[in-house]
């Protein structure tokens, strides 16, 4: 329903979001932040960054601990709820909002409730772009091509497929390297990467052949996560493929060091 | 545990280490996803013959009872006789035991995974029966001496050059050429005698079909068929799952199951077999057995795993999932491998000694998305680990490092405190970009780079900008 609230001229005002920066952009790439927040500002939003927000509890809830993602679960419910919208730059962070909140706090009827009304309003930052603003980036310029990897709890849990591919379409001179396997796991699966580390290299190494077998010579994506596991065996195996968040590019924001570049 | 967790890993890190092996599971589970994908853009009912098909399944595990008795009456009307057995050990010790009776010596048996879970080719050899593994990829594997490592490519961890070497060497009469048709030629000369002369024959089932009492099997060489036909006795065993209420619905999940396992329209050969041999009737059986058995699955039932119930044995799950197919099936350790296995083993062999399976998963979701059923597949693998949280099972450095992941993490001011700390700690290790020999980063930084942080956190740069504004 949301999709069509601007269309029909629905926001009196600007619609109030809340910027989840996800834990891994706040502590590793702030740039992913900072390019999320211009984005959502060019789209018309009045952007908030609540202080309290930590982290989803993804970690917990895939480790089966899912007490304590509960514990998560409500501080990130508390912290948002009071807005429009919720937009994070992660598929991963919001599936587990909008998938598996409601599964972590099934005890709680009344909280399990509230997630379901806050994950309603939750939004990976492509689809939300697209899919609820209608924006388009404008004067946006990069001379380059680039190969794009789908996450895949933005992919399966929540569809984002064609917004970042059609946001990345307006940036003039930026061109589309098909990536073969694009839909595949690239091997990262939150701590499965440090459980099962024989087993993630195994896989992100195909991936990284992919992504040079591709020509292309950016690498984009939507999750930090996944982007740092790909850089990291792209670095290692001597890749000359840069890789940044899908955001930067859009933010015009890609000028600086690439995912694992000197800065 | 410790042992469990480190012979999965064992395994895991031999397997790794054999590039043999990746081409073996390259070549079929490539072929298979290709040709599942092909068969996918012909068949656009598929979204719609899948929700029927779930929804066949959903219904007959909800009225199993009805069905398994609607079942057995009909069985027993064409003349079969049916067994019920609670477990592996009840469901092998009645079909040697039924094998006894008939005063077997030889034995042919079509490839059956229910078979293999209830531990019968080790119960017939253990009885002193010889066994005849009929299906080509049986073969090999008998031959081998090892286990199928796939549920619908048992001996997927071979490559036909190593069958060919294999053949020469045990074969009575070996092929001298490597064609695949020469090799086949080998394996035929080395069956044909013992499918003649086998006193019984066991197959599992596809489906049992409860409105006419019939078992259906499908392959695509003909040795079902071949197999119960000439033997005097044919002993079906069955999981209690695959009941389906007609026929009807047995045709359309084979329209599912074939699609997804093999990419083809249809298998070669689908047989119904109703009791046994008939006055007037040419050939068949003397007497028809059909074992049904339990074994867990009515505990599933009970214990929120009713959804797995639904599993049609397709492969399509471990076919596109990227550990399978970087490890093959042995390294799974249980009868099933992959994503379906992942959830089974714990339910037959128990959780503790099968708690890595669950993990070992990035929780990618292309299981549950080529399901020919719609088995929420990450969901329940996270409902094990739920379990092993709860019961105790996850080692203390993961339950204490999460325990004090969410006390910081609940505390949002000692979380800005702990990361903006975090971050500075990491960027002393790092040069060029990269962190480099951080202590407990071992695991990422063995194999792949670590990006290094930015010198500030996101929420230390915002909040400079917001007082400067």
């Amino acid at each position: 329903m949301t999709t069509t609230l601007k269309q029909i001229g629905a926001f009196s005002s600007p619609p109030r979001v809340g910027l989840f920066v996800t834990c891994l952009v706040d502590a590793m790439r702030p740039s992913v932040g900072f390019a999320t927040l211009k984005l959502l500002r060019d789209a018309g939003c009045r952007v908030e960054v609540p202080d309290a927000q930590t982290c989803c509890g993804q970690p917990a809830f895939n480790s089966g601990d899912t007490a304590d993602a509960a514990v998560l679960a409500r501080h990130f419910i508390e912290t948002f709820e009071g807005y429009d919208y919720v937009v994070a730059p992660s598929g991963s962070c919001v599936g587990m909002t909008r998938a598996h909140y409601a599964e972590a706090l099934a005890d709680d009827p009344a909280w399990a409730e509230r997630a379901r009304r806050l994950g309603e309003r939750t939004y990976e930052l492509m689809s939300f772009l697209v899919d609820v603003m209608h924006f388009a980036p404008a004067d946006v310029k990069l001379d380059t091509s680039f190969t794009y990897h789908d996450s895949c709890s933005g992919l399966r849990e929540l569809g984002v497929h064609d917004q970042p591919r059609a946001l990345l379409d307006k940036v003039s001179g930026l061109t589309l390297k098909p990536l073969e396997g694009n839909d595949v796991c690239c091997g990262f699966g939150g701590t499965f990467c440090v459980k099962y580390p024989a087993i993630s290299n195994a896989v992100v190494g195909e991936k990284a052949d992919a992504i040079d077998r591709s020509g292309a010579s950016l690498l984009l994506g939507g999750d930090l996560g996944c982007l740092m596991n790909m850089a990291g065996k792209l670095k290692r195996k001597g890749s000359s493929v840069r890789s940044f968040h899908a955001a930067e590019v859009l933010a015009g924001m890609a000028g600086g060091p690439a995912i694992g570049e000197e800065r | 545990m410790q042992e469990a967790t480190m012979s999965f890993k064992a395994r895991a890190k031999e397997a790794l280490a054999d590039p043999t092996l990746k081409i073996a599971i390259d070549r079929t589970t490539g072929t298979a996803e290709r040709k599942r994908a092909v068969a996918m853009t012909q068949f656009p009912q598929f979204e719609a013959a899948r929700e029927r098909g779930k929804r066949i399944k959903d219904h007959v595990i909800a009225n199993l009872d009805h069905y398994l008795l609607e079942f057995e009456r009909n069985a027993i009307a064409s003349g079969a006789k049916v067994h019920w057995a609670r477990t592996a050990e009840e469901a092998s010790q009645i079909v040697v035991r039924l094998c006894k009776e008939a005063g077997a010596k030889r034995v042919t048996r079509v490839k059956s995974m229910l078979g293999e879970e209830i531990g019968l080719p080790h119960a017939l050899d253990e009885a002193g029966i010889e066994r005849v593994e009929t299906d080509l990829a049986e073969h090999i594997v008998q031959l081998g001496g090892d286990r199928p490592s796939h549920i619908v490519w048992p001996s997927m961890h071979r490559t036909r050059e190593q069958v060919s070497e294999m053949f020469k060497r045990l074969h009575r009469a070996p092929h001298q050429e490597e064609t695949i048709e020469a090799m086949v030629d080998s394996a035929r000369r080395e069956l044909r005698d013992k499918f003649l002369t086998a006193d019984v024959a066991i197959s599992g089932a596809n489906f049992l079909v409860a409105d006419t009492g019939a078992t259906c099997t499908v392959t695509n060489e003909g040795n079902a068929e071949l197999t119960t036909t000439p033997p005097r006795v044919h002993i079906v065993t069955a999981g209690i799952e695959k009941l389906v209420p007609s026929t009807e619905h047995a045709l359309l999940l084979l329209r599912l199951l074939v699609r997804s396992a093999t990419g083809a329209d249809v298998t070669q050969y689908t047989t119904f077999h109703c009791g046994p041999k008939q006055t007037g009737d040419r050939d068949g059986p003397e007497e028809f057995h059909i074992v049904l058995v339990d074994n867990g699955r009515t505990r599933m039932l009970r214990e929120g795993m009713k959804e797995m119930l639904r599993c049609i044995r397709c492969g399509a799950c471990m076919n596109h999932c990227v550990v399978f197919r970087q490890l093959g099936g042995h390294v799974y350790g249980g009868t099933y491998p992959g994503p379906m296995g992942a959830v089974l083993t714990p339910v037959f062999d128990g959780l503790e000694s099968s708690r890595d399976l669950p993990h070992a998963c990035t929780m990618n979701g292309k299981c549950q998305e080529v399901c020919p059923v719609a088995i929420p597949l990450p969901t329940l693998l996270r409902g094990w680990r739920d379990r092993s949280w709860r019961e105790g099972l996850e080692p203390a450095t993961v339950r204490f490092g999460l325990g004090i992941h969410t006390f910081v993490a609940s505390r949002p001011r000692l979380y800005r405190l702990g990361t903006a700390i975090a971050i500075r700690v990491m960027r002393l290790f790092s040069r060029g970009g990269l962190v480099k020999g951080m202590p407990g980063l071992g695991a990422w930084t063995a194999y792949r780079e670590f990006p290094a942080p930015a010198k500030r956190t996101f929420m230390e740069m915002y909040k400079d900008q917001e007082k400067g504004q």
